[in-house]
């Protein structure tokens, strides 16, 4: 088993006649993910690099039956990409789009309110399961089968994770890019819930930073509700407070959403925090007492 | 984006929030002639910096007549102004608001932003007005007021009211309360707004409200639908590197110290940072090429990095997902080559084409360190730019790693 994605998902791409949406329909079919088709609103009825494109989402669905849609459109269109996607109600989209205004997200989710998709994202690197499917940019080949999850707010950091796993002879299960913005679709706790329902995800890697509580929330959900060894960083422990570190949700503001008040969450918790991002690897060793 | 006071009143007033009468001057005769214009017993002439506690550095004084008004506004401008917010270097006045002086009764609190845990817009609005709400949060909790806003309904009346009462508004300024924060909020909401903070927001002395300070952000990502706020941009205010940066979409943030960093991706970019400080180095810089940087990116990039004298040694750290490790590898080499870079240089890449990348590099005769893995990176760097600090840069230049 896995989450959100595997061998039986059927994935349609928002924006695949765009350059990033055909790079990466083409690289995640290559990677074994049934792609089915694409959304590009104005070119329904064409053929794109042999798949079928469709003039809304709720065409898509029909026609091809996907329960998966991953967005590649440009930050002004994308809140509307979103919210059709829920209103087609495909139980699963992932959103790469970087640079969307806040009060679109705010929209977003006051829509999305009681509808059965969930959003991942957006400004992350999506979802990738190891060995079976992958919607987003997560480069497939540095990932090995296994039973660690991760997820993650930065999208180099979790190739990182991801690298330093199976340098350590630990494969993945599913490696979930979380976002950085303010308002995203998917938390930390949405995806431990995940984790800790998937009987192949062993443990977990969670990678946060600087800026809002959203870690110190999973602080507290790990410490109630979940099982499983958890290894953690945070980046930003050097962050200048109210400076942006390149994600719209890493800042420090009002003396809130410091590094070391997550690590210190975290660690109460009985997660294993690392300092350094290069121990996340053997840290999971040695949470796993291997 | 950050603006000045002056400009986050003038937004505030469009849409119909009371702020004092009041214009801004480059000049002291301009000055002069706004005080004039003004009228009145006292104006108060206010330095205008992208940075907070300027009455307490001297920022912010109060003039009995005009003649006084343009005298404190030639001693102003021009001066280097050191607030708790602006670091020890300080910010030059460049420009000065002139304002009519008004009877203040009592100072009270206002913001506006988005509650990323609730993911909705809260209002924030305090009794305890006119200073630090950071620390009258920290020293007294329950004068700090909070409603959460419906996206859908915008504030309700009732939720005014209930902050209005709450800080203890006399009854007959309370509907004056409602039709503020209203305004407020419009703003907030049409400005595309990240923060409004009207600190202290005043009742004076007849029972009218007044925004007597303002400080308004906005969110960067929504700009392109807003070109008149665009304008509002101050890039005086602003880091010369950082600005410089920003026109080739590179995210770069100067920060202390000696060590230079390249990476990609915002948190390994952050994660770099931390693992140098780790390793006892401090870094010189944040900064993200992003996912897709090409060969021109990287150049530019250096340039950037470079210019920043204080840099003794470089990290590139950089995981390659779409972005090639070989293509970094070319860029790198063609900037250090055209740009005659002559600090110490590590290179620590992984991911796609490494092989090739790294083969770039070694065959490149340029003197580069590369290293598997980052912490060994981190330390190899702090070492090399420990030794650069204490030699000459001539030196430099032959020494081979």
């Amino acid at each position: 088993m896995s989450v959100l994605l595997d061998r039986n998902t059927r994935l349609i791409v928002q924006g695949l006649t765009g350059r990033e949406g055909t790079f990466h329909a083409k690289a995640a079919a290559a990677y074994g993910t049934s792609v089915v088709g694409g959304v590009t609103p104005g070119k329904g009825g064409t053929v794109h690099e042999g798949w079928p494109v469709f003039n809304s989402v709720h065409d898509a669905v029909r026609e091809t039956g996907a329960n998966a849609t991953v967005i590649f459109v440009p930050p002004a269109f994308a809140a509307d990409a979103i919210m059709e996607a829920a209103d087609a109600e495909t139980p699963l989209a992932v959103c790469i789009t970087e640079g969307i205004p806040t009060l679109d997200m705010l929209k977003v989710i006051t829509f999305m309110e009681g509808r059965r998709t969930r959003l991942i994202g957006p400004n992350c690197p999506g979802v990738i399961t190891a060995g079976q499917a992958k919607a987003g940019i997560i480069p497939g080949h540095i990932c090995r089968e296994g039973r660690i999850g991760i997820v993650s707010k930065s999208g180099t950091l979790t190739y990182e994770a991801i690298h330093q796993l199976s340098k350590q002879g630990m494969g993945q299960t599913t490696c979930i890019g979380i976002g950085g913005d303010p308002l995203i679709g998917t938390s930390f706790i949405d995806a431990l819930t995940l984790f800790a329902a998937d009987p192949d995800t062993e443990a977990v890697v969670m990678i946060g930073e600087i800026g809002g509580t959203a870690e110190e929330e999973a602080a507290a959900f790990i410490k109630r509700a979940f099982n499983k060894p958890v290894v953690g960083f945070i980046a930003g422990q050097t962050a200048p407070p109210g400076r942006r570190m390149g994600h719209a949700g890493a800042i420090i503001a009002g003396g809130q959403g410091t590094a070391a008040e997550k690590m210190s969450a975290l660690t109460r918790a009985g997660v294993h925090v690392v300092k350094s991002p290069a121990d996340m690897g053997a840290k999971m060793r040695e949470a796993l007492g291997r | 984006m950050k603006i000045h006071e002056y400009q986050a009143k003038s937004v505030l007033a469009r849409f119909g929030v009371p702020v004092p009468r009041g214009e801004v001057a480059f000049s002291p005769a301009e000055a002069g002639d706004i005080a004039r214009r003004l009228g009145g017993d006292i104006v108060v002439v206010k330095s205008q910096i992208h940075a907070g506690g300027r009455g307490k550095g001297g920022g912010v004084k109060v003039a009995r007549s005009a003649a006084e008004g343009e005298q404190i506004a030639k001693q102003m401008l021009g001066m280097t102004l050191v607030t708790h917010q602006t670091g020890p270097e300080g910010k030059k006045v460049g420009r000065v608001l002139i304002e009519e002086g008004l009877q203040i009764d009592r100072e009270l609190y206002l913001s506006v932003v988005i509650d990323r845990a609730s993911a909705s817009p809260v209002v924030i609005a305090s009794a305890a007005g006119g200073m630090d709400i950071e620390e009258v949060a920290a020293s007294d909790p329950d004068k700090i007021l909070k409603e959460k806003i419906n996206a859908g309904t915008g504030v309700v009346a009732f939720q005014a009211r209930k902050l209005a009462f709450g800080m203890g508004l006399p009854t007959a300024s309370v509907s004056k309360f409602v039709k503020l924060l209203d305004s407020v909020y419009r703003a907030f909401i049409e400005t595309d707004a990240s923060m409004i903070e009207i600190n202290p927001l005043i009742l004076t002395k007849g029972g009218d409200l007044l925004a007597l300070d303002a400080k308004v952000s906005f969110d960067d990502n929504a700009l392109y639908r807003h070109p008149d706020l665009k304008e509002l941009r101050d890039v005086s205010e602003e880091d010369p590197l950082e600005v410089e940066a920003s026109k080739f979409s590179l995210n770069y943030i100067r920060l202390d110290g000696n060590i230079g960093c390249m990476v990609n991706g915002a948190g390994l970019a952050m994660a770099t940072m931390d693992i140098i400080k780790l390793a006892g180095g401090e870094p010189a810089n944040f900064l993200d090429v992003g996912g897709g940087a090409n060969a021109d990116q990287i150049k530019n990039a250096f340039r950037i990095l470079m210019a920043d004298k204080n840099v003794k040694a470089v990290l590139i750290n950089i995981f390659g997902g779409i972005l090639r490790c070989d293509v970094l590898a070319q860029g790198v080499i063609a900037a250090v080559t055209e740009l005659g870079v002559r600090v110490p240089i590590v290179i620590r890449m992984e991911g796609t084409n490494v092989e090739e990348g790294k083969r770039l590099l070694r065959e490149s005769g340029l003197n580069f360190t590369t290293s598997d893995a980052m912490g060994e990176a981190a330390e190899k760097v702090v070492a090399l730019a420990g030794q650069a600090q204490s030699q000459p840069q001539s030196q430099l230049a032959n020494q081979k790693s």
